[in-house]
């Protein structure tokens, strides 16, 4: 058990590694980090890139990360994973594109009204076109 | 003889619906399952993120990060509202923004504006109708939502809580507690209520890098998201319920309303023929 540390990769949309393992390799944001047992306790936020772990059977599991943060603890690796590139000016045009979809949202009223009076145009023709048809029956007997 | 034709037709047409209704009812079954597991899938992130934040608040006391400073004065609120894409879903987003509007009624009162962040087209097209400041939108997120959708809704409030134009931050969504109950919730989102105060087991602290106060806030940053992203899970879920029960319902009314067409159909023709009979029998005396 010595030889070994927990490690922990999850991100906000699932788990993705759990188990024992003799090293995990991260790319750090001041440089790669390899982290073995009794590491000391270490917070850090990760840069793209990959993270490998080694199992203690000596096989090795690869995953790609878009960023995130790291967590060391003497016997636990928690690799918090960001689900998608993150950036500063990434998340402002994220953050521009919600506010324009609120102004569209709100915008839509209008296109929601013609819509609304598009079908109730629609159902008075219907409604005069199965009177014209029905007329057209009774005439035919 | 035209009236139990006309119950025939009747009694085809509500049949189809209930193909319809039985079909939809069975989709949200089956979808309920995989949004439970997306739900138990995501907590695993937000319990690692509570840990590492408590011990990060702990470590520093010194240092306050604006998410968890209360101001003094509320002049202005947020809320995320958490609403469901479709519809036929029973009155899980009405009884939700009922309860909203009374909410922000009360604030009203005490003048204190509301602004909002709507995530779901229903939650659009109610708010649509309203005087309600909208400062974000997302819409359109589907079966799996991705963390990704809501970046930039939670960024816009984020912001606006450091800059100090929002005071309080809410989000709302319907919680679900099982198939049969969702239940709408109001949570407090900013300020941060302040962790446990257990006394810290270890007295260690981390190495840092590069510091440790660009670390918490990008921390507390992913929290809050993950929070917003365990809502809209949890609203999910519960849509697929309330709409498996809806449409349950409708199935059993439609049924319900064949049984009693299939009755009135069966008269009607035991009428015509009872009058067939009479008027063979009475033509027959006749002669």
């Amino acid at each position: 058990m010595a030889s070994t540390i927990h490690c922990d990769i999850v991100s906000a949309e699932s788990e993705i590694f759990s188990g024992e393992v003799t090293l995990v390799v991260v790319s750090g944001e001041l440089g790669e980090l390899g982290i073995a047992p009794r590491h000391a306790p270490l917070l850090t936020r990760l840069s793209p890139g990959q993270v490998r772990v080694n199992l203690p059977d000596g096989g090795e599991e690869f995953y790609y990360i878009s960023g995130g943060l790291l967590e060391v603890q003497p016997h636990v690796v928690t690799v918090l994973s960001d689900t998608a590139a993150r950036a500063g000016d990434l998340d402002e045009a994220a953050a521009l594109k919600a506010k324009e979809e609120a102004e569209k949202a709100l915008a839509d009223r209008s296109a929601g009204m013609e819509v609304a009076q598009a079908q109730a145009q629609l159902a008075q023709a219907m409604a005069q076109l199965s009177a014209l048809q029905r007329l057209r029956k009774q005439l035919k007997r | 003889m035209s009236s139990s034709k006309e119950i025939v037709g009747k009694i085809k047409s509500v049949q189809n619906t209930r193909k319809v209704t039985r079909a939809l009812e069975m989709v949200s079954a089956s979808k309920i399952r995989k949004a439970q597991d997306l739900m138990q899938a995501s907590r695993p992130y937000a319990r690692m993120m509570k840990q590492v934040i408590g011990h990060l608040a702990h470590a520093n006391p010194e240092f306050r990060h604006p998410f968890t400073i209360e101001h003094e004065e509320v002049r202005r609120v947020g809320y995320v509202i958490v609403a469901t894409d479709r519809g036929l879903c029973g009155g899980l987003n009405n009884n939700m923004f009922r309860r909203l509007l009374g909410e922000f009624r009360q604030w009203e009162e005490q003048g204190v504006e509301v602004t909002t962040v709507i995530i779901g087209r229903k939650a659009a097209q109610f708010f649509r109708r309203l005087k309600v400041h909208v400062s974000a939108a997302t819409q359109d997120l589907g079966e799996k939502p991705r963390l990704e959708d809501l970046i930039g809704s939670i960024k816009v409030v984020l912001d606006g809580y450091r800059n100090g134009d929002l005071d309080r931050l809410f989000v709302c969504y319907n919680h679900f507690v099982n198939t049969m109950t969702q239940r709408p919730t109001f949570d407090q989102l900013l300020p941060l209520p302040p962790t446990s105060d257990e006394p810290m087991l270890q007295n260690w602290d981390y190495l840092y890098e590069p510091d440790a106060e660009s670390l918490l806030d990008e921390f507390l940053t992913r929290y809050i998201e993950s929070l917003v992203y365990q809502a809209t899970l949890e609203n999910l879920a519960s849509e697929h319920a309330a709409r498996m029960v809806a449409m349950k319902s409708a199935s059993d009314n439609a049924s319900n309303l064949i049984d009693e067409l299939r009755l009135v159909y069966n008269k009607a023709r035991q009428a015509a023929i009872t009058q067939e009979i009479s008027e063979i029998v009475g033509g027959a005396a006749a002669v």
